[in-house]
Formats: structure tokens, sequence, C-alpha cells
């Protein structure tokens, strides 16, 4: 599938320099300091621009933005219900195909619809929307920025949350895996998905402007740590960003029309060697403080075990490819 | 608006086709720009028809979204809605159940958005035929809501209800409901108006604004939705949902009588249409289908001899207070006859609680009698109906209250077996 | 005014249309509760601080801050430094921890006299 990159080439922190400096998100709203959300919103909406409808169901973001009448989007904003975001999106992707018929020549044509969702609304409650808009190729960008919890109510386990966490309804840690989003989307067969972390921002503004080029349903799925739920300083929210890539427990990659590849940072990590070892990641946040020698074999294994079929899978592409 | 709009061609016809179709054709006439589609019985031929225009060309323009559940069909609507577009959809029962969360937050949001609702009883037991529970279930949310009797009643009623619903001190969504399988499935004839004359009538908004309320714009971005504490407005604009639904009733008549000004069609005044209801002793307030065969019942009892009338009561929200209290001065005795009910209220039936509410200041008005008949599309046959008016008349002339009376409501047509 | 006039004074673009709104009761209000973005909208959270981020002479202007900073707060200026908007900084700390020639000081806010 063709497509055409705004910038040839990655983006270089320079370049944003000059062509970035326009902040959508206001600041001065009601965020924690630290916040991981608030990073990847603002590079997201930095690579889409201004003709961008953004709906966001019940999360984090739909409260961090403020009391009536004021807010901090400098762009239009939508709040819905917890189970409707994907649905809502489509409807406003539509009824933006219709002004453009309506009233051709204007800027109906040129507006993204993003649906911008936390974890719980997308792997729990918001599946079924989900699915539903990739199955008929809803014209949107769905973004799940993940914190890997119910954080909005109090840090309740949701599907997203990894084995071993602590959460309030997990108090000894959490006995289920995390569940694989993108791989489920990927399995739709829509024409984008990615994975990006706060830590790499240009590579999170690179893959949002591909996707602004691609049309149909796109999805992408950040991992945002959350200082408060995770248990650490609110200065390390970009160290342990880092860390999960590093350690490879958060693998960067973008598949697209079916063929995956990996990202800049997660490429090296295919050589088990180059990985940091896990314990550096888990170390570092309160959430893992009481895990038992198991849960970490657990862990460590799952992640073996993860990176040797992502190796299969990339090779069984070489071989075969569709 | 665009020499594209022109494409809409339809001229003046009268075709027989069934209630579903005819709610079709109607949403095709108000040039719906949205239409958000999931199936159900016994309303899926709504979609259906409406699926065919859009394919071979006949809306064009108009987008037509296939959702997976009846909650989503609801959100898309309401985000469609938002984005400044007229939207229309269709459910039924259980389907009206599931989005119940997005009905609030339809009304909440003030979007005039028109329902079609093929009524069916909900489970369980498992049920398909007509019953207006469903619709009347959703009598707090603050949407609008009236009641179809015949297949031209639908496609007059849909185009009536964007006219009020998108007036600018309105701004209210509504449900236009008929009986499942008795209007959604059989077929008459039915008028289809010349697009130009409907256009008069209701011309094609929003503009590209959007409507005045709420808006997805770059050049004026704002949010809607956001928290608000107890200290502040919350209050204040849920006042004005109840104000908006209230101030209704007067532009629903407005809009029936410029209704039968342009195409000749009269609906009573738009809220009510009474029949026969000067110089009798009986009356009886009934909505739905039903209302049309108690006509019929009526003029026989007329025909014998005895003073009967009827109040077809058109709209549920709002509700026709004060049209209620002028008719009911006229009769001695009110039979109230819902195909509904309200579990756990003093009668049972939602609509004969709410006409006893009404009626509580006046005094020397007529006796209630509540009456539910015809739960789960039971058939009510014209000779159980004139038995009904007989009851009444019973009541009236010696005070005797129907044998039957369960908790103090009359459930007519109860199953006995040998 | 009418009380519809007045909130249909919002329906306008970003110059002609008020920065905040005001009503006085129900009657005046518009029909749904809308937002208009502003800077601040919770205040100055700059009262959140506990400790202050001091750019310090050896920067280098790489930019690496402005490109984590999560609020936004630092900006770029013309003769590309950059300047922390202390109004609204909430001293999370992350712009001090990722500088690579580590020149930005996290200072107790109690520490600083006020001007």
């Amino acid at each position: 599938m063709a497509y055409w990159r705004l910038n040839k080439g990655m983006v270089k922190l320079k370049e944003a320099l000059e062509s970035c400096q326009e902040e959508y998100f206001l600041p001065g709203n009601s965020c924690c300091a630290g916040c991981g959300l608030e990073i990847a919103l603002r590079w997201a909406i930095k690579a889409l621009g201004s003709n961008t409808a953004l709906v966001t169901p019940a999360s984090c973001l739909n409260v961090v933005v403020g009391l009536w009448p004021k807010t901090a989007p400098n762009f239009p904003f939508t709040n819905m219900a917890f189970a409707a975001g994907a649905a809502a999106a489509t409807g406003i992707s539509a009824a933006f195909k219709a002004k453009a018929y309506r009233f051709p020549g204007k800027i109906w044509d040129e507006m993204t619809t993003i649906t911008f969702a936390g974890d719980g609304g997308t792997a729990d409650i918001g599946i079924q929307g989900l699915s539903g808009a990739a199955e008929r190729n809803s014209d949107q960008i769905y973004v799940c920025y993940d914190n890997e919890a119910y954080m909005n109510t109090g840090i309740q386990r949701s599907s997203s949350t990894p084995h071993g966490a602590w959460t309030s309804t997990t108090t000894k840690g959490k006995d289920r895996f995390k569940k694989n989003l993108p791989a489920i989307m990927a399995a739709h067969d829509i024409p984008y998905v990615a994975t990006c972390s706060i830590s790499e921002p240009l590579d999170l503004y690179d893959k949002f402007q591909k996707a602004k080029s691609i049309k149909g349903c796109r999805y992408i799925h950040i991992m945002a740590p959350c200082c408060t739920g995770w248990g650490f300083n609110s200065e390390e929210t970009i160290e342990i960003a880092r860390l999960a890539v590093k350690t490879g427990s958060w693998i960067l990659y973008e598949v697209e029309s079916g063929i995956m590849t990996l990202s800049k940072a997660s490429r090296p990590l295919l050589d088990p060697s180059k990985r940091s070892p896990l314990i550096d990641y888990l170390s570092k946040q309160k959430r893992f403080a009481n895990i038992s020698e198991k849960d970490l074999i657990e862990l460590q294994e799952y992640l073996e075990h993860t990176w040797k079929r992502l190796e299969a899978d990339l090779t069984c592409q070489e071989q075969y490819p569709k | 608006m665009t020499e594209v709009q022109k494409d809409f061609v339809q001229k003046r016809e009268s075709i027989i086709i069934k209630g579903n179709v005819a709610a079709a054709y109607a949403a095709k006439s108000a040039r719906v720009q949205v239409i958000s589609a999931y199936p159900i019985t016994p309303q899926t031929t709504v979609v259906e028809k409406l699926s065919e225009f859009v394919d071979n060309g006949l809306m064009p323009g108009t987008q037509y979204i296939k959702m997976e559940s009846e909650h989503s069909v609801f959100a898309a609507v309401v985000g469609a809605s938002k984005a400044g577009t007229r939207t229309f959809t269709a459910t039924s029962g259980q389907g009206i159940f599931y989005a119940h969360e997005m009905i609030h937050w339809a009304a909440g949001a003030r979007l005039p958005i028109v329902v079609a609702i093929a009524s069916r009883g909900p489970a369980p037991p498992w049920n398909i035929w007509a019953d207006f529970t469903d619709v009347i279930s959703q009598r707090d949310t603050g949407w609008m809501s009236c009641f179809c009797a015949e297949h031209q009643e639908i496609y007059d009623e849909i185009l009536m209800s964007y006219k009020v619903c998108e007036d600018y001190d309105i701004l209210l969504p509504k449900f236009v409901s008929y009986g499942g399988f008795i209007l959604s499935h059989t077929s008459k004839p039915v008028i289809l108006e010349d697009q130009d004359l409907v256009d008069t009538f209701l011309p094609p908004l929003p503009g590209e604004e959007g409507w005045p309320h709420i808006w997805i714009d770059p050049k004026r971005p704002m949010m809607f939705g956001n928290l608000i504490m107890p200290s502040s407005f919350y209050y204040e604009f849920r006042l004005k949902i109840h104000d908006a639904n209230i101030r209704a009733k007067e532009k629903i008549k407005n809009v029936a009588k410029e209704f039968e000004k342009i195409f000749g069609r009269n609906y009573g005044n738009g809220l009510i249409q009474e029949y026969k209801m000067d110089n009798a002793d009986i009356g009886v307030i009934i909505y739905g289908d039903l209302a049309l065969q108690m006509e019929q019942a009526v003029d026989d009892l007329r025909d014998e001899g005895y003073k009967v009338g009827m109040v077809k009561l058109r709209h549920f929200r709002p509700f026709p207070t004060e049209d209620i209290i002028e008719a009911a001065k006229k009769v001695k005795v009110l039979g109230v006859i819902d195909r509904a009910t309200a579990f756990g209220c003093q009668t049972g039936g939602p609509v004969s609680c709410e006409v006893k509410a009404a009626l509580h200041e006046t005094k020397g008005t007529a006796t209630i009698l509540p009456i539910i008949n015809g739960l789960g599309g039971r058939e009510v046959s014209l000779e159980q109906q004139k038995n009904q008016l007989i009851k009444l008349v019973k009541y009236n002339e010696t005070g005797e209250l129907p044998k039957d009376m369960i908790h103090g409501t009359l459930w007519d047509g109860l199953l006995e077996v040998e | 005014m009418s009380e519809s006039e007045k909130w249909k004074k919002i329906n306008k673009s970003v110059k002609e249309r008020p920065k905040v709104q005001e009503y006085k009761n129900w009657k005046e209000l518009s029909p749904i509760p809308i937002s208009l973005p502003i800077d601040g909208n919770m205040g100055i959270t700059g009262d959140w601080r506990t400790f202050r981020p001091i750019i310090k002479e050896g920067c280098n202007k790489c930019g690496i801050c402005w490109m984590y900073c999560p609020e936004g707060v630092i900006k770029r200026k013309e003769d590309g430094s950059f300047e922390i908007d202390l109004r609204y900084c909430k001293g999370c700390g992350i712009c001090a921890k990722e500088c690579p020639t580590k020149n930005i000081e996290m200072i107790r806010e109690s520490d600083i006299k006020d001007d």
C-alpha cells in the first residue's frame, strides 16, 4: 500500500525544534506532575495538527482536561461514555464525509478523527466497539495509552496489567498475563498497527505522521507509565519507559498491511545478550516490590518466549511474504 | 446548498408499503445525512430499505454505517449529530435497553436525533410482538416520544419530528414508535410527498456551522462533556432539559398546524386527537395501533345508542397535561387503556398513572378506570374493545366495578384454559 | 439581551468569542455545558511545586528537556535558548533527570528568596 511521508525519513530533534513549537494541549491542567499520558498526547497532536477531532471515553484524559467552563485542549475534543469511544468516532468520521459531500472544498475532507482511550476503555469495556470499528475499517486512528490499570478510579487491575503487579484489586499480585492488544488488532487486517513508547517521542511523532497519511482504521498503542499508580518518583517517568523498551518487555514495532517491522529502539534486542536484565525494570516500581522469585522467573520466561515467537514470525514473513 | 441536493428525486405518489418501509421513505425525504444500522426484529426492514436506497444512489452523500451493537449504534448517532449532521436510526425492544446509557447521553447533549421504534415486548420471556413498554421505559431520559396508529402517520410524524427537534429553542431527541409486526409488517397505501414540498416544510439542516449549541470545528475549538462539580451548574443544566421538554408542547402544536396547511392531513392538535368526545358520558384514552380499531368500536356503540368517545394520545413525552384535563372535563368516566407496563406503580400502567397525576388538581373531574391489554402482541379484537367500553358504561351507570380487576386495574383479556 | 442571544455569542470564531463564559442563572445558560480552551484551566499549577527547575549557564540548547516536558512549559526563545514558564511548571523533575549535560538543577522552593 503506497503512502507518502511528510518528512523524508525519521524526524530529527533539530527539525522538530523548528517545526513543532505549537502546544495544542495547554499547560495548567490537572494531570499529575510527570504524567506519562500528557507526553504521549502532546506529541501525538503535534504530529496530527489542529484539524483533528478527538474522542475520549472515560479515562484519566477525560478528567484531566479540567472542569467546566474551562478546558485544556486547543482543538475539538469530546468526552464520551466508557464503552462508546470507537463507535462515537465512527459516527464523527462519517459525519465529516457527509459534510464534505454537502459542503465541498472546505476542511471537512481533511479532518482526522482520533479516539484516545486508556487500557481499560480499550481492552475491557471498549473492545466490542474497537473490534467493530476495525472490522468495518472505520476511518479513524484509535490510540490506546497504556498505564496498565484503571488509574482514574484508583489503580484497579485491567486486562492490560502485567503478571505479578500490585493493584488495589490484585493485592497479592496479578495472576494472569497482559492481554496482547496490538496482536489482536493486527489480526483484524487493518492497514496500520504500531506500538510506541513515551521515551521515544520522535519515533511516536513519525508513527503518527505515517498513520495520518493512511486511510482506514489505524491502531497505535503507547506505553505510558504512571508515577502515581506504578510507584516511582515523578522524575523517573521517561527512565521507566526507556527501561521497558531496553529490557524487551515492551516491543516497538509496526505492522503495515500485514508486514511487521521492528522499530529502531527494539531491533537490536533480537539478540538476548543486548537486553537489559528484567530486574532493573521491575525493581524501580513499588508495584513489583513484593514480587516472588517464582513470579520473576515466570516473567523472564514469558519475555524470552515472546521474543522467540517474534523472531519466528519475522523469519516466516521473509520466507512466505503475503 | 450545492447542486447535488437536487438528486433526491421523489415525486408525489401513493404506494402500498409496510410501516417499516414508510419510515425508511420518511428518512429519505428528510434528507438525513448519517444513518446507523443494526438489525433487530421487528425493525430490521427499516435499515434494510435504507441500505437499498443508499446502495442504489437514491440518497447521494448519505453515510450508512453498519455497527456491531445497539449501544454502538446510538454512540455513532450521537457522534455524528455532534459533528453537525441530521441523523436517523431505528431499533426495538432489547436494543433500546442495551443502548440505555447512550439514550441518556443523547438527551443530555441535546442532540436532535429521530429514532424509529418498532415496539416489542421486553424479555424474558422472549417476545417480538407489539408492546410499548420498551419506548415508555425511556420516559425519564428526556427524550420526546410519540405513538403512531397508521402507516401514513409514521411517514408524517418523522417529518414533523425533525422540525420539532431541530428548533433552536427545543433541541431534544425523539422516538417515533409504532407496534411491532402490527404496523411494521403490514401494508397499506401511503402517500409519499413531493421532495420540493418537503424541502419547504423541512429545509435540509444543519448548515456548515453545525448545530448552534454544539460543534466540532477546528476554527472554534470547544469541548463538551467536562466534569461539573455539585456546587457548580450541573443541577441547572439538568433543569434546562425538563424546561425544553415542557416548552416543546407549543412547538408540536404549531408544527402540526403547519403540516396540515401544507400537506392537508390533520392529526388533532398534534398532542392528542379527540374522536366524538363532545356530548359523551364515557371516554377512553388510548394510544398506538389499537386507537384505530377503537374508533370503529366507538362508532359501533354510538350506533347502538351509547354515548362514548375516545382520545387518541399521540405524544407521551411531553405529556399533554392541559389537553387531558380539558378532555376529562367532558366525560364522567375515563378509561385509560395501556399497552405497556410500569411494574409497581399504582395502576401497573404508565399512562394511567400519568393521567391520574394530571387530574389530581382539578375538582369534579372524571373517574379513572385503568385498563391494560394486548401485552406482548396479544390480539385485542374489536369485540373485546367494545366490551371494554360496555364495562365502562356499566360502571358509570351502576357504580359497579368490572369483575376481573387486579390490584385496582382491569387486566383485560387474560387467558383461561379449560 | 435575550438568554439565547447571550449563549450564542460563544458560537463564534476564537477571536470573537469571550475567553471565559459567565452565567448568572439557569435561564442564561447555554443548552449544554461547553468548555473553551484556556491556559491554566486549573489555576496557577506552579503552586504545586516543591522543587523548581533552574536552567544553568552550561546549557547547550540541545532541546531534550523541551522534548520530554509533559506539560509543555519549556519554551524556546528566539536565540535558541530555553526558558521555563514557572506559572504552570509542576516541578516533576523530568527535565533535570533527562538533561544529558546535567545543566538543570532542582532547587527547593522554600530555599529560594522571593523576588
